[in-house]
């Protein structure tokens, strides 16, 4: 049985129509009120299996961060009776897979696992979720690997960049410290600490799951207690909208390297605002990701002053921003850096052609049937959008919202949200023709 | 011809049988162009590429980065596509487009809905020849290069040291020059030099076209003569890859790189070691299990010993690069723990190469390694542009399809004899090169 089902133009014409995305997503809901999103595929013989959970690195506790990454770096060394070597060596016997990832948001964990032995994989998924051991030795063990990791990116001019723009624009909200903690506070976490990280960020309050492959409604209801019946109901109240701090203006931190990287950023727009749509698009023509943006193409085709340059839309839980960033040699960033500031104040003096906005939709609209073409990647985006709220049949309507964005809602758009005032860069190098402040 | 490969994917260690494998077709264009079929029809979905026999081990001397600079130069115009239209019709298309440039091979593609197969045809056949390039673009291309340059090499420590290790570990072959380019020579890389690579190495007779995804072998075929077999194949192309080879290396080198920006020092060995070739993988195919049992992951020899036992080290891996077309390396890395000095490492590292090659592998490792290998080929079916890059890879490199179909087999039927017979040929300390990666000292 095939369950991602796409029609296709019947005719190509030299503007051809997008591929329409149907993708058959079913809602299983398990007896114990656990629910996912599944697309099955039988034609490989193998699952891929994603769960988030809401509140991720924002939840440590004062004086404790680095304590969730620390946690999920701990849930594969051990977990049940099996000691951390038992662990790896009993997980590549069933040649499962399992990744725990941490952000300021989210604790993410996929999985994928043969069909041939998934009772068994699930088995191990399941311990090391709700039954990780924190054996001293594997505390110290990780730990000393997230130490090096900090000490390192010390040292990283891109890491010493986004620590500086953390600290310059998020205040004194949890997302201004880097979820790795600090050497002082990662050295001082005590194996009770890991245990509290471990009971507050996975709840079942604020996950979400989806799964897509091999592998039944039935047979998913029934791993889906089994998995995560036993976590706890809810955890404890994630912290509220950051105040946003954008001075304007570059702020330099010296650091002897030849080419200085730059992190710029102004506010930007829930995804949940009416104008999200029109904001997007602007991204795309301004900086988004492609060849084709303005920036791309005046920054490096035209100049040559980069190897890349790129904004995005930033949407987290309780920051909305609008980000970039390029590197350049430090004798020519200043240039890159005004050139990004000319384009700015342009976009918002004229906005974008009836051109721009055409090929924007058609870029959308075309690529976004291309991204579903795989069990881990159709995994993965069916849990993001669970966790963004988004109607089970989102996917089917998604180009319809993008059609429907007109070119005075992007030149609105642009009036309302590009803010060249706002616009603040954090660069770190040893930049010429720029000050440090 | 039509011949439909079935890549039958090795099932001995167990006994469940295989529901799937990739469906696999090639073909010969008349003018010598190889063409490769992969289908998967689970979307409407198409990977388009085509693979050079050339890379930056083909550059010329004093011509260091050629290969990548052609590969963005490619992006630039046409006698019927201005510059930056490629691209910017691509993503008209719904579409997403892109380049590399490794050693031996040079590649470029597009990732579209399938019903776009024949514009993207058109444009990259016609890019095989076509090719219109003005000193301006050279002049702001090249600037663009040496920040690629910037950002992957001269910014990251890490990434110069290895630079440094990979020129002392060749001492004749042009493995040991970065495919980026030297600074120096890449700032002097000129529009005749461009165009001369690209008239010796670009035409059918030196290309290969990987189509994959929601495609029929036929309509692939048809549509294959009609826009690249109507190039012509270019007499002149070089008979053989001619590259300057290795002498016997009969020499251990040593090297210490330092700079302000490390962090974390690390020791790192590499050894020269043969490749997969055609018909005659197994070695390479011992190679590989070895760089699995000794440092593929935590339950590994190197992490069992030195991360959990000794503790001497926080992170260890090894690295085995199998599918190369000339002398590929084999590498160790140990990260020390604090207080652990970088000879202390290296000497830790030196016991556990000792004791392998006294006692040899044992078989729950082994079986372990092959369970794994056989469940990659399973999740390996998940990523069709994977398997693309598996096949333009291999073929570029010296290999078949069939060596590609039979690879997964191979690596079966490798012995805990044949593992330790080859670690025995390969750790030669007189064909390795030792770095230590180390920050500034203090007090200078």
């Amino acid at each position: 049985m095939k369950m991602m089902r796409f029609i296709l133009p019947l005719v190509l014409l030299v503007a051809a129509l997008p591929a329409r995305a149907e993708v058959n997503i079913q809602e299983v809901t398990s007896p114990g009120g656990i629910k996912a999103w599944l697309v099955e595929d039988h034609e490989i013989p193998f699952t891929a299996l994603e769960l988030r959970f809401k509140g991720g690195a924002v939840l440590d506790l004062p004086g404790k961060k680095g304590a969730t990454n620390l946690m999920v770096g701990l849930l594969e060394e051990g977990a049940g009776d099996l000691d951390s070597r038992a662990f790896a060596r009993a997980t590549e016997e069933l040649a499962a897979g399992f990744s725990y990832d941490l952000s300021d948001d989210v604790v993410s964990v996929s999985a994928r696992f043969l069909t041939e032995n998934r009772d068994q994989a699930v088995g191990l998924l399941r311990d090391s979720l709700i039954n990780p051991r924190f054996d001293p030795d594997a505390i110290d063990r990780v730990r000393q690997q997230v130490l090096s990791g900090i000490l390192s990116d010390e040292k990283n001019p891109r890491d010493i960049a986004s620590k500086q723009f953390r600290k310059l624009v998020y205040g004194d909200h949890p997302y201004a410290q880097d979820q790795s903690g600090t050497v002082d506070s990662v050295s001082a976490l005590t194996r009770d600490d890991l245990v509290m990280a471990h009971r507050n960020a996975l709840t079942r309050d604020r996950l979400y799951v989806s799964a897509v492959g091999d592998i039944t409604p039935g047979e998913l209801s029934a791993l889906l207690d089994r998995l995560l019946a036993d976590l706890p109901k809810a955890g404890p109240e994630l912290p509220g909208v950051a105040a946003l701090h954008f001075p304007g203006g570059v702020h330099v931190t010296d650091f002897a390297t030849p080419q200085s990287i730059a992190l710029f950023a102004q506010p930007g727009i829930d995804r949940e605002d009416p104008d999200f749509f029109a904001a997007y698009i602007l991204d795309l023509i301004l900086g988004g990701g492609s060849f084709e943006s303005r920036l791309m193409q005046e920054v490096r085709e035209k100049r040559g002053l980069t190897y890349g340059v790129y904004t995005y839309l930033v949407d987290k839980e309780g920051a909305k921003l609008w980000m970039g960033s390029v590197a350049s040699g430090n004798e020519r960033i200043a240039q890159a850096v005004q050139v990004i500031r000319d384009e700015w104040q342009k976009m918002l003096d004229h906005g974008v052609t009836q051109q721009e906005l055409d090929d924007a939709k058609t870029y959308l609209t075309g690529a976004y049937p291309l991204r579903f073409d795989g069990n881990a990647t159709i995994a993965n985006i069916m849990v993001g959008m669970q966790a963004d709220g988004m109607p089970i049949d989102y996917i089917a309507t998604r180009n319809d919202q993008v059609n429907a964005v007109t070119l005075d809602d992007v030149q609105r758009v642009a009036k309302r949200l590009l803010d060249p005032a706002k616009l603040t860069f954090v660069v770190v190098g040893q930049p010429e023709g720029l000050p440090a402040n | 011809m039509i011949r439909l490969a079935l890549a039958v994917l090795a099932s001995m260690v167990m006994t469940a049988p295989l529901r799937a494998a990739e469906k696999v077709s090639d073909f010969t264009l008349d003018n010598g162009m190889q063409v490769v079929v992969i289908e998967d029809h689970r979307a409407p979905i198409v990977v388009h590429m085509v693979w050079y026999r050339a890379g930056s081990a083909d550059e010329p001397p004093g011509q260091s980065g050629v290969a990548h600079f052609l590969e963005h130069l490619l992006f630039k115009g046409t006698d019927t596509l201005a510059p930056g239209e490629f691209s910017a019709t691509v993503a008209k298309n719904g579409g997403t487009d892109n380049a590399f440039t490794s050693y031996d091979y040079t590649a470029y593609y597009q990732r579209v809905a399938a019903d776009r197969l024949p514009l993207m045809m058109q444009m990259e056949s016609d890019r095989m020849k076509n090719l219109r390039l003005s000193e301006d673009d050279i002049k702001t291309e090249r600037a663009v290069i040496l920040e690629e340059r910037n950002m992957r090499v001269d910014n990251n420590p890490a990434a110069l040291f290895r630079e440094q290790k990979d020129a002392a570990q060749y001492l004749n072959h042009r493995y040991g020059v970065p495919v980026i380019g030297w600074r120096h020579e890449m700032e002097e890389l000129s529009l005749e030099d461009a165009l001369s690579y690209y008239g010796t190495y670009y035409s059918p007779n030196n290309a290969i076209l990987v189509v994959a995804g929601d495609v029929q072998p036929d309509q692939v075929l048809a549509l294959a003569k009609q826009y690249y077999g109507v190039i012509p194949a270019n007499p002149d192309l070089p008979k053989e890859r001619y590259r300057s080879a290795e002498p016997p290396q009969t020499a251990e080198r040593r090297l210490v790189f330092r700079d302000a920006r490390v962090a974390q020092p690390y020791v790192s060995r590499s050894y020269l070691a043969p490749e997969r070739d055609h018909n005659a993988q197994k070695q390479a195919a011992a190679l590989t299990i070895l760089s699995e049992v000794l440092g593929g992951s935590t339950t590994s020899i190197l992490a069992e010993k030195l991360q959990y036992d000794s503790k001497t080290a926080i992170y260890t891996a090894a690295y085995y690069g199998a599918t190369s077309l000339d002398d590929t390396t084999f590498d160790l890395i140990v990260v020390p723990a604090p207080g652990v000095t970088l000879q202390q490492a290296e000497d830790a590292l030196d016991d556990v190469l000792a004791g392998l090659l006294e006692n040899g592998v044992d078989q729950d490792r082994l079986d372990r390694v092959k369970m794994q290998v056989r469940a990659s080929e399973i999740y390996a079916l998940d990523n069709t542009e994977g398997l693309a890059n598996r096949y333009g890879r291999a073929l570029t490199q010296g290999l078949t399809l069939q060596d590609v179909q039979d690879w997964p087999k191979v690596l079966q039927e490798v012995t805990a004899d044949d593992v330790l017979a080859a670690a025995r040929t390969v750790l030669d300390r007189r064909q390795s090169v030792t770095g230590w990666l180390q920050a500034e000292e203090v007090g200078q």
